[in-house]
This record gives C-alpha cells, structure tokens and sequence, in this order.
C-alpha cells in the first residue's frame, strides 16, 4: 500500500478516536470494562517499543557494551529521566553516551 | 476580539507553555528520526498535521523502516492512540455546551498535553466560551511547537549521516515517556510482560511481536490490578 494513505487512515483513525465521546449525540460515559485497559495502553506499548530497540542486536540479545553500547547508553538515559525528569538531558546524555561508547571501541 | 476572549486564550497558552520545553526536543529527535528514515522528510513532516500525535507517528516511521505490512502499522498507530478514547470521554460533559463546530473541530487537536490542563482548569471554571477558548489556546501552543520542530528536525534529519546514529533518538524518546508512566504495581507489570514478549517475539513475521508484546501488556496489567487492587 502506498505509505501516504496508510499515514491518512491512522489520522483518520486518530482523529475518530479524538471525536468519540465528544462526538456523540446525548450524554454518553465511557464504560468501567473499558477504563482499565486503556491505562495499561501507554506503559505497554511504549515497553514493547523500547526494551527490543536497545536489548537486541541483529535480532539476538546482546547487553555487552562492545558489541551493543545502545543498552548501556539506554540505561544511562534511564538514570537521567528517573534523577532529573528531563527528557531533554537524557537523550543529550544518551546520545552522548552512545557516541562515547562507539568512539571507545 | 474582546479582552476576556483573548484572556481565554493567552491562559490557555500560559498553562501549557512549561510542557511545550519538554515537546521540542521530542518534536526535534522525532523530525530527524522522519528524515533519516525511509519514507523520506515529506511524508515523515506530513504525519505532523495528518497524524498529530507524537507516539504514534515514531512508533509508525520506526515500522515503516522495518518494512511492516500496511495492516500492522495503522493497527499499532491506532492502538497508541486509543487513549485518546479515554480524554475524549472525560472532556464530552463540558464540551457538550459549545457550538457543534468547535465540537468537531476541537478533537483534532487533541493530546495529552492540551487534555491534561484543560480538565484541571475546568474543576474550577464553568462558562463554556472560556473553556473552549482556554482549551484552543493550550492545543494551539502545542499544535505549532509540534509543527516547527518536527519541521526543523526533518529538514536536519535529511543531511546528516546515518554514522551519527541519531535513529536512537527514538528510542531514547520512547524512554523518557515510559519512565513516568510506570505510576504503579500493575504499570510496571504490564511494561515489564510487554517488554519482555516484544524482545521475545522479535523474529515474529509482519513486525507483529510489538503488537503481541503491547496487548500481553495491556491485559497484564489488567489482571495484576485485579488480583492485588
């Protein structure tokens, strides 16, 4: 398919989820069942997004700083975001890291 | 425009002004991330205004890139993006009041940001013009800081050299999200069964395994909230 129309059907998509509930007609609330998924949905999917990103290589786990500085530069960003809560530092400082590590080995 | 109107707005704009720091460097990594990848700065930029929220557009330019299938990206973009059922549903009661267009034109700039102080002030307002301009005001802010930098960092992301490794901007983004949003026991547990099945499910066809590690989460999660509330 070509990239640009699966790019508009997720905006469309996103913004019929935007729309919903303020969208329809009458007094309608969100229901309990649903709720208690949809906090799960950001822990979940940003895990699922991050943890394969920086604990595999070439499709195998590998953690060692030589082969694969992006955990360790991970782990150094991770220590600024939960210290400083500052998403500006910790990618400067992963960044940083990252070219730290690559320039070292 | 009248002074309490363009009051509205200008609080609005003031409310979400610190979050707007923590934005751009999301909207920068996120633009160079667009315009190193293959679907080119262009379409990378275009999601901005077509798309419109920052998690989903990097998790679909990060599987485009992998070459998923077309059915993968839009099903991980949408699932990303069904919070927005949740902020949609809290904001229904006072936007029921406004004027059906603003009703309709409102939600597409809707985001966490904009959400986030706009049901904070509503505790403590109750006339609809205000809300609706206070709410436009901080979507705005948002709306045009997203635009510049996803714009500039395209634009940047375009001639710098794939040996400068920027592509790991996205996962350190990423990163910075998830750390706060592990808020408690069941979060963590739900980040951790996702993570784990993600890693494991990398080889899976179709780039299915982030989907598969997603929806584990998202159910375990849902258990562990059940099983010790």
């Amino acid at each position: 398919m070509n990239p640009w129309i699966t790019v508009v059907i997720i905006g469309v998509g996103t913004y019929l989820s935007r729309l919903s509930f303020v969208g329809a007609l009458g007094s309608r609330a969100m229901p309990v069942w649903a709720e208690r998924p949809l906090k799960y949905v950001a822990p979940s999917v940003l895990a699922a997004l991050v943890l394969p990103a920086v604990l595999l290589r070439d499709g195998a786990l590998d953690v060692a700083p030589a082969s694969n500085p992006r955990f360790l530069a991970a782990l150094a960003a991770a220590v600024v975001v939960i210290r400083f809560k500052s998403v500006s530092w910790a990618i400067v400082v992963g960044m940083g890291s990252l070219w730290l590590l690559q320039w070292l080995v | 425009m009248s002074e309490p109107q363009r009051q509205a707005y200008r609080d609005g704009l003031t409310a979400v002004a610190p979050l707007l720091v923590g934005v751009a460097p999301f909207g920068l990594a996120f633009g160079v991330a667009a315009g190193q990848s293959s679907i080119g700065a262009g379409l990378g930029f275009a999601t901005s205004q077509i798309i419109f929220a920052g998690a989903a557009q990097l998790a679909a330019v990060q599987l485009f890139d992998a070459g998923a299938a077309a059915a993968v990206i839009i099903a991980t973009a949408l699932v990303i993006n069904a919070r927005h059922l949740m902020y949609s549903a809290a904001l229904a009661p006072h936007f029921r009041e406004f004027p059906t267009v603003w009703r309709l034109m409102l939600p597409y700039v809707m985001t966490d940001q904009a959400f986030a102080v706009s049901i904070t002030r509503y505790e403590a307002v109750s006339d609809p013009d205000y809300k609706r301009r206070f709410y436009l005001g901080a979507a705005l802010g948002l709306w045009f800081t997203w635009q510049s930098t996803t714009g500039l960092g395209a634009l940047a992301g375009a001639s710098v050299p794939a040996s400068w490794s920027l592509d790991f901007a996205i996962p350190l983004v990423f990163l910075a999200l998830l750390i706060p949003a592990v808020t408690n026991r069941p979060g963590l547990v739900a980040a951790i069964v996702a993570g784990a099945i993600a890693v494991a499910g990398a080889e899976v066809p179709y780039n299915l395994g982030l989907m598969i590690g997603a929806t584990s989460g998202i159910v375990a999660g849902v258990v562990a909230e059940r099983l010790n509330p």
